[in-house]
């Protein structure tokens, strides 16, 4: 048979595509709504509290875009959890015992809250009432960051693995599940993720309201959601340059091939490493070419010292050596949008000073445009991750090419293609009309919203808090 | 006091399974039945029966698989890569059918296109289901802990009669479920369905039963021999009061009857495979023992379960309570 395209691919090559493009596409839905789900409960929050109309006609609009966003996390997650085992069979069966209860504590502790009030809260408002609707609705925003805490200490585990030992047979051997959750860079990747969630979802949500002011759709809703998505946008942004810093500094002490390949340090400077901020790693050469730096400045960002020795991959052997190309770009790309974010960020606050926070043309463009970025820099940011501790899967123990399932090379090219070809078809679709629903605005006129299936009468008599007229599809 | 780890958990993991085979059962099942759905409102009345609850349900399968991973990772490690193909193709097809669940609303132009791939998508899970469990039946060879068969193996006449008596049975359980849950027009056609999905889910239950005991030596002296062998006098008995129940409720037009009679058919189908194979988790040659992870993994997960699953069963049931009573066509959403 000829599997087109994949054809001439090992079987370990082609589980690694299949993985990395079945996570990729999954992170981008989580990080979304890990971000949004927050988002909701805070705008449902302000609508109890303060009853102002346009706070409610903001969390409906926002809930159906958190909806189509999640089903996708689910569906796509449900793949991951089956990944590991028809994909890496041979890891599952040897960090089973350790990675396995962390994430059969996942779906305890998280995949089952979001789920079981995920129905109340997006259908469920007129039948609870008010009280237990919103704790419907904090309960699906604590159960996505219940997931990221659990899943980022599975996947910090992987990166530094502390309290185990190993058995006869090879497996990892729980010893001491503290150290084993709170491994040395859990703290630092948990944190980091989060505010990038965050950060995520403030400038989409900045974007779209900037659209619609850009559009002369003005309204308090728009202008509500700006505000609240620049405030965002301004504070979280030098938090998360802050906890990115760390969090480097961190893997310095845990990985520091990987800070290597991130910098592209080819070589060792025993007197002080010089920033590189751009240029073409060659692997051949062991060189950066083109490369233009800045003396010191690495050592200063890294040791805090001007003068501070830092070894290069030259120290290593080349069959430890991680891809430097993809780690030095994707890393330079995250810390690119991230510079950008700060800088809107602080327009937003000028702007906000000079009260032209809702008129300036220029400033909305501006995040229009950085809307998509931090999905960009989410998946940039996980490639400089797991592409950066190649070439294994649980650092330093267990290599990527002895992780593998006895899995023929055709049937995983198979999988792969139909991953690909779904996927695409699929969440296209789902993005499209993401777009489609962010491209109407928020406005109080129930009429011209689009409402997602809606159950809304029984056997209980039904609270009435919106307008009952629900009407087919608006266009 | 010197517990059983091993057999608790499986215990635990069956029970997962088992809730997931029920829940997820009769939702897979209503796609199964929804092209024969008179008409778009029909067809929104019986979406819209599951769209609270269907996700909850689902979990459970990450449940299964997820507990797998933690306390018998060795049988995750291998069941996994034996049924690469027709777990990868229920997946998908789970894709398929979950995005359908919103996108269908999105769009009036390609409406259609996400009602065949919620049908598409909840058949061909279901049909992957059966087929994984039958493999799983007909025994999984094991060398060095890997899979060492081949990549069909999982391809025979047993395991399609399988996945058609899975498939059948998902749509008997969405039958009576929309019984339960509507009323009018769309009821009384799933009354009529539900006759001979029931009869076609006997006849397979009953083919399968027949064949199982000659698949494996250790299944035939489960059911032959005493005392294990009161089984195989109880549980046609149990069967056929169930049956007798399930038919008995649809002449009457009893709203409940019908549903809790069919899940009761599962669960009878459920224990019957237990039976045949315990302690193998995968027959014919890995015993819960051989597959379990060390003791600090079980015990570690112990803890949580016994807290987490009685709390989660909780708020499943509130979220069911919720949305009790009928769907509401009058009442339209969107
Ligand atoms: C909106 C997203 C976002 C933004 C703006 C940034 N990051 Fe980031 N970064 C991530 C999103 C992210 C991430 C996707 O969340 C990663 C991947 C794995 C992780 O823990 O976080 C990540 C990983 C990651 C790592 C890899 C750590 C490791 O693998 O051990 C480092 C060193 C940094 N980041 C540093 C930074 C710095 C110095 C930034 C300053 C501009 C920055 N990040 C902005
Ligand atoms: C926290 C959850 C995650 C876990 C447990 C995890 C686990 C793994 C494992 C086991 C591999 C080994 C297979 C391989 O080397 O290809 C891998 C590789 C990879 N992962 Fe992750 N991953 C996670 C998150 C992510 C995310 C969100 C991305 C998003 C882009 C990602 C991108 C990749 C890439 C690109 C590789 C391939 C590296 C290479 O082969 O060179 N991972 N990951
Ligand atoms: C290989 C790694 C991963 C696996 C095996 C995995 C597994 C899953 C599964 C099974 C679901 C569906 C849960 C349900 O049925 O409701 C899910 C959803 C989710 N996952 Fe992942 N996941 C992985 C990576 C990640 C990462 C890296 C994050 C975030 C940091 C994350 C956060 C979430 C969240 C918040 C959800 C809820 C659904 C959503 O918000 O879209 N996951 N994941």
């Amino acid at each position: 048979m000829d599997f087109g395209l994949f054809g001439h691919f090992s079987a370990e090559t082609l589980a690694r595509m299949q993985f990395a493009f079945t996570v990729a596409f999954h992170i981008v839905f989580p990080a979304f709504s890990i971000g949004l789900a927050s988002y909701l409960a805070v705008l449902n929050a302000l609508w109890l509290w303060k009853k102002q109309p346009h706070y409610l006609a903001l969390f409906d609009y926002w809930k159906k875009i958190f909806a189509i966003a999640f089903g996708m996390g689910v569906v796509s997650g449900i793949v991951m959890s089956y990944q590991f085992g028809t994909n890496w069979s041979v890891f599952s069966d040897k960090t089973g015992p350790v990675l396995g209860p962390l994430m059969a504590y996942e779906v305890m502790s998280a995949f089952f809250l979001e789920a079981g009030f995920l129905g109340i809260m997006l259908f469920g408002r007129n039948r609870v009432g008010p009280k237990l609707h919103m704790f419907a609705t904090a309960m699906v925003a604590f159960g996505t960051l219940m997931s990221a805490t659990w899943i980022l200490s599975v996947n910090s585990w992987m990166q530094t693995p502390a309290g185990f030992s190993i058995n006869e047979v090879g497996q990892f051997v729980p010893e001491d599940w503290w150290a084993i959750v709170f491994n040395p860079s859990f703290p630092y990747r948990l944190l980091h993720m989060t505010l990038a969630a965050f950060l995520t979802v403030a400038f989409v949500v900045g974007g779209v309201g900037a659209w619609h002011l850009l559009r002369g759709h003005r309204g308090q809703a728009t202008n509500i959601m700006f505000s609240m998505a620049m405030w965002m946008a301004a504070v979280v942004t030098p938090l998360q340059i802050i906890a990115g810093d760390l969090h480097g500094i961190n893997t310095l002490e845990h990985q520091p091939v990987k800070v290597m390949a991130m910098e592209g340090h080819y070589d060792s400077y025993p007197d002080g490493a010089p920033l590189i901020l751009f240029g073409i790693p060659n692997s051949e050469t062991k060189t950066v070419d083109y490369a233009l730096q800045i003396p010191k400045l690495s050592s200063l960002i890294l040791k805090h010292d001007l003068n501070a020795p830092l070894d290069g991959l030259d120290t290593i052997d080349d069959a430890e050596e991680p891809p430097v190309f993809i780690v030095f770009w994707s890393f330079r790309i995250m810390v690119g949008i991230g510079m950008a974010m700060l800088i809107v960020g602080l327009w937003g606050l000028w702007a906000r000073y000079k009260s032209t926070l809702y008129t300036s043309r220029w400033l909305h463009r501006a995040v229009l445009v950085l809307a998509p970025t931090g999905f960009i820099a989410v998946l940039a940011g996980w490639v400089t991750t797991e592409v950066g501790r190649q070439p294994y899967t649980v650092y330093g123990l267990l290599r990527t090419s002895d992780s593998l399932a006895p899995i023929a090379a055709p049937a995983v090219a198979a999988s792969l293609t139909a991953f690909i070809v779904v996927y695409f078809f699929v969440f296209g679709a789902g993005v499209f009309y993401i777009v489609q629903l962010m491209a109407k605005p928020p406005s109080l006129q129930k009429k011209s919203l689009q409402q997602g299936p809606v159950r809304a009468s029984g056997t209980t008599p039904v609270i009435q808090m919106q307008s009952p007229t629900r009407k087919g599809p608006a266009q | 006091m010197n517990i059983d780890l091993a057999l608790v958990w499986l215990v635990i993991i069956s029970f997962s399974v088992l809730v997931y085979v029920l829940l997820d059962g009769f939702d897979l099942g209503v796609g199964i039945l929804f092209p024969l759905a008179a008409g778009n409102s029909d067809k929104d009345v019986m979406m819209n029966s599951i769209a609270p609850v269907w996700d909850g349900n689902e979990t459970w399968l990450v449940m299964g698989g997820g507990g797998l991973f933690a306390v018998f990772p060795l049988a995750y490690a291998t069941l996994l890569p034996a049924l690469y193909m027709p777990l990868i193709l229920m997946l998908l097809a789970l894709v398929f059918r979950g995005v359908a669940f919103e996108y269908r609303w999105r769009t009036e132009r390609f409406k259609k296109v996400w009602d065949i791939s919620f049908f598409g998508g909840s058949l061909v899970a279901a049909l992957m289901q059966g087929i994984a469990v039958g493999a799983l039946v007909q025994g999984i060879e094991i060398e060095n802990r890997a899979y060492a068969g081949g990549w069909w193996d999982w391809l025979t006449p047993f395991t399609m009669l399988t996945g058609l008596a899975v498939a059948a049975g998902y749509a008997l359980l969405g039958a009576t479920w929309l019984i339960m849950k509507t009323d009018g027009d769309l009821q009384a056609s799933m009354r009529q369905y539900a006759r001979p999905l029931a009869i076609v889910t006997l006849i397979f239950v009953g083919l399968v039963s027949v064949i199982t005991p000659f698949l494996e030596p250790i299944y035939f002296s489960r059911w032959f021999a005493f005392p294990s062998a009161i089984f195989s006098v109880a549980m046609p008995l149990l069967l056929a009061l169930a049956a007798f129940k399930l038919f008995t409720g649809l002449k009457s037009k009893s709203n409940y009857a019908p549903f809790i009679a069919s899940l009761v058919i599962f669960l009878l189908g459920f224990v019957g495979i237990g039976i045949s194979f315990f302690p193998y988790i995968i027959p014919p040659s890995l015993s819960i023992w051989d597959a379990a992870a060390p003791h600090s993994s079980l015990v570690f997960t112990l803890y949580g379960t016994v807290i987490l699953i009685p709390i989660i069963l909780i708020y499943t049931a509130y979220a069911y309570w919720v949305f009790r009573g009928k769907v509401d066509p009058a009442e339209g959403y969107h």
